[in-house]
């Protein structure tokens, strides 16, 4: 009996199929080499990386949220912009109050102040998203056209309600003196800021990843992606498991705001329409849904903006557009697509 | 007649049918019933705008495709005229050469846009309109050498057409016939032969086919028809229309620049006009585009006299302010979406 049982053979994948699979990973290397060959110079090249890593990894913040929100429950939010420019203004106006703290050299005050600048503009747009999630889009579930219209409408009425409250001005604030300035590295000099936004990105990564794949709740959001049916089934609430997931994304939004926005030291209250046409880039490039696509699709339009905006500078965002109609033509579904993307 | 004119689509509501010959009427002798150089541009205005939100609608209302590139083909138009005339000075020629150009141009863009993401997924379109259309607003106003970047194109139209050309000498109701008025009707007459044209279209078997794409795409396809292809004749017939509206207009105001033709917020005004006047009935633009200039001419005059009424209120001036327009829409939109799907068109329809 034994002697006949079909034994599971054991195929080891071809160096071929290998490679294809973990293509994308390679597309952002590949993209700082072809970047130093264009530009040459090693010091510039390095300058304008970081400072690609440094927007990449501003615009993946607030792309993440985004993506998961589509994955697990195939909503698209067009108002994800207002969330963006919510957190900037409510944090701009926490440091503000600070300003005591931010203005003095030592090192700690200022970060205090900045962190608490980021607390306190996640906790109000993860507010706004659980308003936002309950009026606006509940009762539009599983239609896309409607989704789309009503949440335009949403951002529509949060860019006016912010001019209602702050006025229709920009508002500059300049970044605490810790985070100005630049650090000399060889010949190049980094900005501070770009490597603190650097930082801040990898940790979110590192630690949503690790959510993501290694806690309860990850584990959930990963199933309700796979297929929301069953793990309702299951006997999981689905919809409170979204609303919390809703509300993360709005809160990394606002923390995306408030980092955008001292790395601009401007805020408007379009400042997060504008943003969007990076993050939709982004969102598609790496497969609607995917975090790991989107972090490699953020890492790729930011070095891209930067290389071309420093060899072409007409063209910087014409260039992201024809990345991500590349990205297309070789994988129609965005670099990792996601099962449920029909 | 009139029902072969409108393709056997009657508007089903006498309400509406009311209103409708009312807008007709109304625009088709504003020069006489509404003189003023303001009430004129108005009514110009309004004839522009209901061609370009029922081409939306075609996509939209018809199709069940979110694009957010409308204002991208409209500016298309626009500019492709504004360059002809900029370029081979004012006459017919140029403007016939450059309606073609820029209707050619946005109908191709318009193709390639649908072959590579409508393809996909619906959902994708309204993204990739959103930033391709987004980054062809700021290559306008970055290649200022061609179009004249921020402070865009002015230029001269055709003697012809100007107030200083003279039809006949006094006066006819006590409007002067000279080439504005001319003008106007260009404006108009095209304006009625284009939505008459969208009004076949929709009512053809081809526009049939569009709703069953809409209604359940998978069904249309299985039966056989073949749904990437009907979206993108879609969007390609839209954008056409869209760059003729867009022409239009630059003839019209004899001035081409982002802020007019491109820019996010007359994307904006285009999806308000559509949902709240109802999607997918083609009426609904009319009705949309003539109360939305209407109301974007004069209801922000009546909102700052509101302003200064409550001056001595908290907070409610500042809600009132005519600025704040847009908000009040934005709701309105909102509770549309939800409350009345079918807009205003289809609320007097289901009124009758």
């Amino acid at each position: 009996m034994s002697s006949t049982a079909i034994r599971p053979k054991l195929v080891a994948a071809s160096p071929a199929e290998r490679l294809k699979s973990a293509a994308p990973l390679l597309l952002a290397p590949v993209l700082a080499g072809l970047g130093l060959v264009a530009i040459g110079d090693g010091a510039t090249w390095l300058t304008l990386t970081v400072a690609g890593l440094a927007m990449g990894l501003m615009i993946f913040i607030m792309a993440s949220g985004l993506t998961v929100v589509f994955g697990l429950m195939d909503v698209i939010n067009f108002g994800h912009g207002a969330f963006v420019s919510v957190g900037a203004f409510v944090g701009f106006t926490v440091l503000a109050w600070l300003a005591g703290w931010t203005q003095s050299p030592a090192v700690m005050l200022n970060l205090l102040a900045v962190f608490l600048a980021i607390l306190a503009s996640m906790a109000v747009t993860g507010g706004i998203g659980l308003m936002f999630e309950r009026v606006i889009v509940a009762p539009v579930y599983g239609h896309h056209l409607k989704q789309i219209l009503v949440t335009m409408g949403g951002l529509i009425v949060a860019q006016q309600l912010i001019h209602v409250i702050w006025g229709p001005d920009a508002i500059h604030l300049s970044r605490p003196p810790s985070l100005q300035g630049a650090v000399i590295f060889g010949e190049a000099a980094i900005e501070k800021y770009r490597l603190f936004a650097v930082a801040v990105g990898l940790v979110l990564f590192v630690a949503m990843r690790h959510v993501l794949r290694s806690t309860r709740v990850g584990l959930l959001v990963r199933a309700g992606v796979e297929n929301g049916e069953m793990v309702e089934a299951l006997g999981y609430r689905i919809r409170r498991l979204f609303l919390l997931v809703f509300m993360a994304g709005s809160a990394l939004a606002g923390l995306g705001g408030v980092m955008w926005g001292l790395y601009q030291e401007t805020i408007t209250a379009h400042m997060g329409s504008e943003i969007m046409v990076l993050v939709f880039v982004v969102v598609i490039i790496g497969g609607l849904g995917s975090i790991e696509g989107c972090f490699i699709g953020a890492l790729l339009v930011g070095l891209l903006s930067n290389y071309m905006a420093f060899l072409a500078p007409k063209v910087a965002l014409v260039s992201t557009i024809a990345l991500m109609v590349g990205v297309l033509m070789w994988r129609p579904q965005g670099l990792y697509p996601v099962v449920k993307a029909k | 007649m009139i029902n072969r004119l409108l393709s056997g689509d009657r508007p089903r509501s006498r309400l509406l049918a009311g209103v409708l010959a009312l807008i007709l009427i109304g625009l088709a002798f504003a020069p006489f019933l509404f003189p003023g150089t303001k009430s004129l541009d108005t009514a110009a205005r309004i004839c522009i705008f209901i061609v370009l939100a029922a081409s939306y609608d075609l996509l939209l209302g018809y199709t069940g495709v979110v694009s957010f590139a409308h204002t991208m083909f409209f500016g298309i138009g626009a500019y492709g005229t504004a360059l002809a005339l900029s370029s081979l000075g004012p006459s017919f020629t140029a403007i016939v050469l450059g309606t073609a150009g820029g209707t050619a141009i946005a109908a191709a863009l318009a193709l390639a846009i649908g072959l590579f993401s409508l393809r996909v997924k619906a959902i994708f379109f309204a993204m990739v309109t959103l930033a391709v259309a987004s980054a062809f607003a700021v290559l306008v106003s970055q290649l200022s050498g061609l179009t004249g970047g921020e402070d865009g194109l002015t230029y001269r139209i055709p003697r012809a057409l100007g107030p200083a050309f003279k039809l006949m000498d006094g006066k006819i109701f006590g409007v002067r016939i000279n080439g504005r008025l001319l003008c106007y009707y260009l404006v108009f007459f095209s304006a009625l032969v284009l939505f008459l044209g969208l009004l076949r279209v929709v009512n053809s078997p081809f526009g049939r086919t569009l709703k069953a794409v809409r209604d359940n795409g998978f069904r249309a396809e299985a039966i056989g028809y073949r749904v990437v292809w009907y979206r993108t004749t879609a969007t390609v017939l839209s954008a056409a229309v869209a760059a003729l509206a867009g022409a239009l207009l630059a003839i019209w105001i004899r001035y081409t620049g982002p802020a007019t033709t491109l820019s996010m917020e007359i994307m904006i005004d285009i999806l308000l006009m559509v949902v709240i006047g109802g999607m997918g009935t083609m009426y609904g633009a009319v009705i949309g585009a003539t109360l939305f200039i209407l109301a974007q001419t004069y209801l922000q005059t009546l909102m700052a006299s509101a302003e200064h009424a409550t001056e001595a209120l908290p907070l409610i001036p500042l809600l009132v302010a005519p600025e704040r327009w847009l908000m009040w829409l934005g709701m309105l939109f909102i509770l549309s979406v939800y409350f009345f799907p079918d807009g205003v068109v289809g609320r007097l329809r289901s009124r009758r």
